[in-house]
């Protein structure tokens, strides 16, 4: 163990409606890396996510997550957010009669509040955005919608990397943002994820595509199958996934 | 679904009962005790012979039944139409006000001392049956403004009165129009000269305090030429096992270029979470543009009552004249609402506008009934409704009856609705980005409210925003 473990998850054991979803989980995540979480559908990648940022519908039956040397499994959902873990939803729920701004402001200032910092002003708040919109090839207008609602699956795609970007957490877990998004806008979600690396932050990508992480490097790739983590390797597992698929994997699963 | 439908609405802070020595007559309606009523009063004698014709037409008139709520009998007689404290207070002079209503008013939030005013408010507190203390009064009078109880204004203004009693809500006009009708007590009275502009909020605080006891207040409000006149209303009641009957007039008059804006705040004893309990508030408000380009506008939030059935509604009688109507209506447990209003256009170029905000939450029930009716004359007259529903949970309802009647092809109308929810999933979102449960129930709450709020006075709309148990921090801007 170093002293840069971000996040490590033991023995996860996640049941959704009584249903037993992941069945010992390990993973151990460092500060400046970035994962990529593989499998085929319904192996428990978005249940790893939502369990991880503390969704009600998931319930933790056996296992430990410590973050940041924290019991993380023991906080709200509030708190690990405003400890810094993000998770950008696979479908992000829409909001009516909150404006996009007034709830970024919002998520900004609870965190701001809960680290001692002083809250942003609306003005201040405006100009700390103005770049990170240009970002991700947006203008203002966003801004004073309702948030997600009638947007198009790409743009809500976005608003969740402009959040990520706003909101600048330690652990960023994205949960399948790729999927559904035009070979471009990935490009610009990848470059918006890609430019926010740094040496005391991580991230999990939680994908089914190995053409993010052409512009995304992982350093650690993961295939997680009927629950549990059945291999991880380093980038090019990614890319013998893209050829070979994942039959490959399912049967040591069974053994180990 | 239980975190998020009590962060809706906090308990009931308003349920503590003053304990005052009250004269109470016996339950009961009849001749009698009209003629009681109006003794006490000590009323002209075309009061009393109002109120009995009133009263008549009552006893053949069938309850109305058509609301979408549901609730037991009334039985009419069980409830004791007269409830005052022992110890008159004489309206000239606070000192000799009983200092536990002073108490009651000031634990409610509404100072009668007029060291501790609000600002630019002036507030006529009604206890049970009667008006304790109007503030003010002199201030007001300087500029001609009339503000008092009705009781006093039938002794001291009765040509105004007699000229505008009945005139927009005939003592025969609907059940409990007629009931109030026979036995009001007390309630405000309101007059704004031509061409001027009341310096002063006008406020009324409703108080039920007394047991087995209704409370059937009446205020008339007129606004004469070319003026203006700013009127909010407030109530609570404590909390009983027992339902209590509510059963209001209102009565506005706007005369040409007159604007009145008449805001409610209603609060009265929703019931436990079983539905026990609660007050049945039935009310008739109706205000008359009876003037060339007059404005009524009506502004509601109404987060109590076990029953709701209040249809705060517009005669746009003068040319170029306009109405209005926003309300929030909010049914939280066992609540049920019926609310709305109704429109009726006469003059040309008369215009409303409605923005109806329902917000169902436990096993509320909250219905909008609304009617727009254009009459033949009313050349080129312009609605624009929106009905909106939240609902918060999954055992609430929305209901939504809008009634358009429209007699002139040069009309305008336009209606829109729409029906959301507060899922879980939206508040685990809110919380994933670092918010609590509270501040997404209350922002999105409040997002929902929005435009209704903004017709309050300031004052107001913090509290209207305070009772949907909205917290109000970094929500400026």
């Amino acid at each position: 163990m170093t002293d840069n473990v971000l996040l490590q998850v033991k023995d996860l054991h996640v049941a959704v409606e009584g249903r037993e979803i992941l069945k010992g989980v390990d993973l151990t995540v460092n500060a400046g890396e970035v994962h990529a979480l593989m499998g085929p559908n319904g192996s428990g990648k978005s249940t790893l996510a939502q369990a991880l940022a503390g969704h009600p519908g998931y319930a933790v039956t056996a296992g430990q997550a410590l973050y940041d040397g924290k019991d993380l499994l023991a906080m709200a959902p509030e708190e690990r957010a405003r400890e810094g873990v993000f998770l950008a939803f696979q479908y992000p729920i829409a909001i009516r009669g909150i404006t996009n701004a007034y709830f970024l402001r919002s998520a900004v200032n609870a965190i701001r509040k809960h680290r001692g910092q002083e809250e942003l002003g609306p003005v201040e708040f405006m100009d700390a955005l103005e770049e990170k919109l240009k970002a991700i090839g947006w203008d203002s207008s966003y801004l004073n919608r309702p948030v997600n609602d009638g947007f198009s699956g790409g743009e809500k795609k976005r608003n969740e990397i402009l959040q990520l970007a706003v909101l600048d957490p330690k652990l960023a877990i994205l949960d399948e943002t790729d999927s559904g998004l035009d070979i471009d806008a990935v490009k610009t979600v990848a470059q918006t994820v890609d430019k926010l690396r740094r040496p005391d932050n991580a991230t999990v990508l939680v994908t089914h595509y190995y053409r993010i992480l052409t512009h995304i490097e992982p350093d650690v790739v993961h295939v997680l199958a009927a629950g549990r983590i059945v291999k991880s390797g380093g980038k090019e597992l990614a890319l013998e996934l893209e050829e070979r698929g994942y039959d490959w994997l399912r049967e040591p699963a069974a053994v180990s | 679904m239980s975190g998020i439908e009590t962060q809706v609405l906090q308990p009931y802070k308003y349920g503590f009962v003053t304990d005052i020595e009250s004269e109470v007559v016996p339950p009961g309606l009849s001749d009698d005790v009209i003629r009681l009523i109006s003794d006490k009063k000590g009323e002209p004698a075309w009061m009393l012979q109002w109120r009995l014709r009133a009263y008549h037409n009552w006893q053949k008139m069938p309850e109305p039944h058509w609301a979408n709520v549901r609730y037991g009998p009334v039985d009419y007689q069980a409830i004791s139409y007269y409830a005052a404290p022992k110890r008159r207070p004489k309206l000239e002079s606070l000192e000799q006000v009983d200092p536990k209503l002073l108490e009651t008013f000031e634990k409610l939030g509404i100072p009668i001392e007029e060291r501790k005013r609000l600002a630019g408010v002036a507030v006529d507190a009604v206890f049970d049956s009667v008006s304790v203390a109007t503030t003010f009064r002199e201030e007001l009078k300087k500029h001609g403004v009339i503000f008092c109880a009705i009781s006093e204004a039938i002794r001291e203004y009765p040509e105004l009165v007699q000229e505008y009693l009945g005139s927009v809500v005939p003592y025969n006009d609907n059940f409990f129009a007629a009931l109030n009708s026979a036995v009001f007590t007390d309630g405000s009275f309101v007059y704004v000269p031509k061409g001027v502009r009341c310096p002063l909020e006008l406020s009324t605080y409703f108080r039920i305090n007394a047991e087995s006891t209704g409370q059937f207040e009446r205020t008339l409000i007129i606004a004469d030429e070319g003026s203006y006149v700013s009127y909010l209303e407030g109530c609570s009641a404590p909390v009983r096992d027992e339902n209590q009957l509510h059963a209001a007039v209102v009565e506005l008059v706007a005369l040409d270029h007159a604007t009145i804006k008449y805001s409610t705040i209603q609060n009265w004893y929703p019931g436990d979470e079983e539905g026990r309990g609660g007050i049945y508030n039935f009310v008739t408000k109706r205000g008359a543009c009876r003037g060339r380009g007059s404005k009524i506008s009506w502004t509601q939030v109404e987060t109590g009552s076990a029953i709701t059935w209040k249809y705060p509604g517009c005669i746009l009688q003068g040319d170029d004249s306009i109405g209005e109507f926003y309300s929030v209506a909010v049914t939280n447990h066992r609540q049920q609402a019926d609310t709305g209003t109704k429109m009726i256009h006469m003059g040309r170029n008369t215009r409303s506008t409605i923005v109806s905000k329902g917000i169902s939450a436990g096993r509320g029930q909250n219905t909008y009934r609304g009617l727009v009716k254009i009459l033949k004359g009313a050349e080129r007259a312009r609605n624009y409704s929106q009905c909106d529903s939240m609902l918060i949970g999954d055992q609430c309802g929305a209901h939504t009856f809008p009634y358009i009647d429209v007699r002139n092809s040069t009309a305008i109308m336009e209606h829109e609705a729409s029906t959301s929810k507060i899922g879980e999933d939206q508040i685990f979102y809110a919380k994933q980005r670092g918010l609590s449960a509270e501040d997404a129930v209350s922002m999105i709450v409040n997002g929902f409210c929005k435009e209704v709020f903004k017709e309050l006075p300031m004052e107001f709309a913090v509290e209207a925003q305070r009772l949907l148990g909205i917290s109000l921090e970094g929500s400026v801007g």
